[in-house]
């Protein structure tokens, strides 16, 4: 008997709201949250808007000692986890604990505290530094962080594959527990990248937007990048029954593939390729697809070898589907952007809505999708998939069901 | 000052296509030499560089009219504008 996966736990911060219900509520509404940013030397970046979490004090919800610990990124990944955990409500002791790990996606980790630092060494002169920088910017401390929190004694690691990060690890994740490695696994992704050096080395590849993100329309202007984290609870589906777990969605699917290319420009077969074998992997038909939360960057690249990938795939059934880009409302969230977005598809097969590509002006005849323009629709949905293409043509592509 | 400008668009050009610099005319197309979106991108930063300006240029909406980069010819001419705009 195949081993079945499913999520039983939710959490996200992000621009649109500090939980799952703010964050859906927002998409519900269509409302961007891509804004001015407030960060140190704002006035010498090109760039100076993001989907930034605003009003967020650190000391709310965390001590001194975990602050000199916690980047931002590791801070989202907590609260985002113990939302999760909450509604998943496991603990974990003995065996169980044995069996269940973290794997989170992230691509800067802890940048904030690199830029804060070598800003205080190169420009201010300093030449002492807090001792714990390193564990506080390493690329593992979210993931272990959460694995000390909650006692996940099992496989735990980070996964940095740019703006697929998330998607990829929860596809890890999930293969860790459909072939019996680990029986729950926590995982996700977080990004806090919105500081001086991360916007500064986005400005020079010239893809940003200086207005806002308007994915798949004629006007696009290019990305504009989010921050947050996105976390959810894998567990595999007869332990989450046993126990009266309320499943939100079953993972049926998860393909990767390389372009094996381009470091920067995407490929339409990577991403076919990615699609395919995530419908493949979980049984699924084209017809089945009701949905598609898009990669959607809004960059001219992205928008048109995504929309003829598509189209390339379903065929006749592009007609029939859905497909949304949220990145217009909750910004690029680079390494966490998948998880986020992963609620979007929670959203569509669980609430019935389809949220919408926000932002939307005009029609792109290289984009010629449905793609729900500024509305969220009423619509039954069975199946989804959620795609991450990212730099260096990694692409994953998960494949959900309604359970 | 326009013929330093001229002499060392095609100085940059040639570097980011990997020619000999007097394969560069203004009469060259970019893509033809073998400069492709990110070497635009690469080259445009160059030219920033050497003559400290700042370049409005989105890969998004690459047709837009703010600098033509159609030619090695438009490059120095847009670039003859934008110092005359931004330097004074």
């Amino acid at each position: 008997m195949s081993r079945r996966v499913v999520i039983t736990g939710a959490g996200t911060i992000n621009a649109l709201g500090s939980d799952v219900p703010a964050t859906l509520a927002a998409m519900r509404e269509g409302r961007s949250a891509i804004g001015d940013l407030d960060i140190r030397d704002v006035d010498r970046l090109t760039i100076r808007i993001g989907a930034q979490v605003k009003d967020y004090d650190e000391g709310a919800h965390f001590n001194r000692q975990q602050i000199a610990l916690y980047d931002r990124y590791t801070q989202f990944a907590l609260l985002a986890a113990g939302q999760a955990l909450a509604q998943a409500g496991l603990t974990f002791q003995g065996e169980l604990a044995a069996r269940s790990g973290v794997i989170l996606g992230t691509s800067g980790g802890g940048l904030n505290t690199q830029d804060e630092n070598y800003r205080a060494v190169y420009e201010g002169g300093k030449n002492r530094v807090h001792p714990f920088v390193v564990p506080k910017l390493m690329n593992n401390a979210a993931a272990a962080h959460l694995s000390m929190e909650y006692n996940l004694k099992g496989p735990s690691f980070t996964v940095a594959t740019a703006c697929a990060s998330s998607n990829h690890a929860i596809g890890q994740a999930f293969h860790f527990v459909k072939s019996g490695m680990a029986d729950v696994m926590v995982t996700g992704g977080a990004e806090a990248m919105l500081c001086f050096g991360g916007v500064k080395a986005w400005e020079g590849l010239r893809v940003m937007s200086r207005d806002t993100c308007r994915p798949f329309c004629a006007t696009r202007s290019g990305m504009v990048q989010g921050e947050g984290a996105g976390i959810f609870v894998l567990e595999e589906y007869e332990h989450a029954r046993a126990r009266g777990a309320d499943i939100l969605a079953e993972v049926a699917g998860a393909a990767m593939t390389s372009d094996a290319s381009d470091i920067v420009m995407p490929s339409r077969q990577g991403a076919e390729r990615a699609m395919a074998g995530a419908l493949e992997q979980a049984g699924l038909n084209t017809g089945d697809i009701g949905y598609i939360n898009a990669h959607g960057t809004g960059t001219a690249a992205n928008d048109k070898i995504e929309s003829a990938a598509v189209a390339h795939v379903f065929g006749a059934d592009a007609d029939r589907l859905a497909i949304s880009s949220t990145k217009s409302m909750h910004g690029h969230c680079i390494g966490a952007t998948g998880a986020i977005e992963l609620l979007a598809c929670i959203m569509a097969l669980r609430d019935g809505v389809i949220a919408p590509t926000a932002n939307w002006q005009e029609p792109d005849p290289e984009c010629a999708l449905d793609i729900v323009p500024n509305v969220a629709r009423d619509a039954t949905v069975t199946a989804c998939l959620s795609n991450a293409f990212a730099f260096g043509g990694m692409n994953a592509v998960l494949a959900l069901k309604a359970v | 000052m326009t013929a330093d400008i001229r002499t060392r668009i095609h100085e940059i050009v040639a570097e980011q296509a990997m020619i000999d610099v007097a394969d560069v005319t203004d009469a060259s197309v970019p893509a033809d030499l073998g400069v492709d979106s990110m070497g635009l991108v690469e080259a445009i930063f160059a030219i920033e560089e050497a003559f400290d300006i700042h370049v409005p240029f989105n890969a998004n909406a690459p047709d837009a009219r703010n600098f033509d980069y159609s030619t090695v010819g438009s490059i120095v001419a847009a670039v003859e504008r934008l110092v005359a705009e931004q330097r004074g």
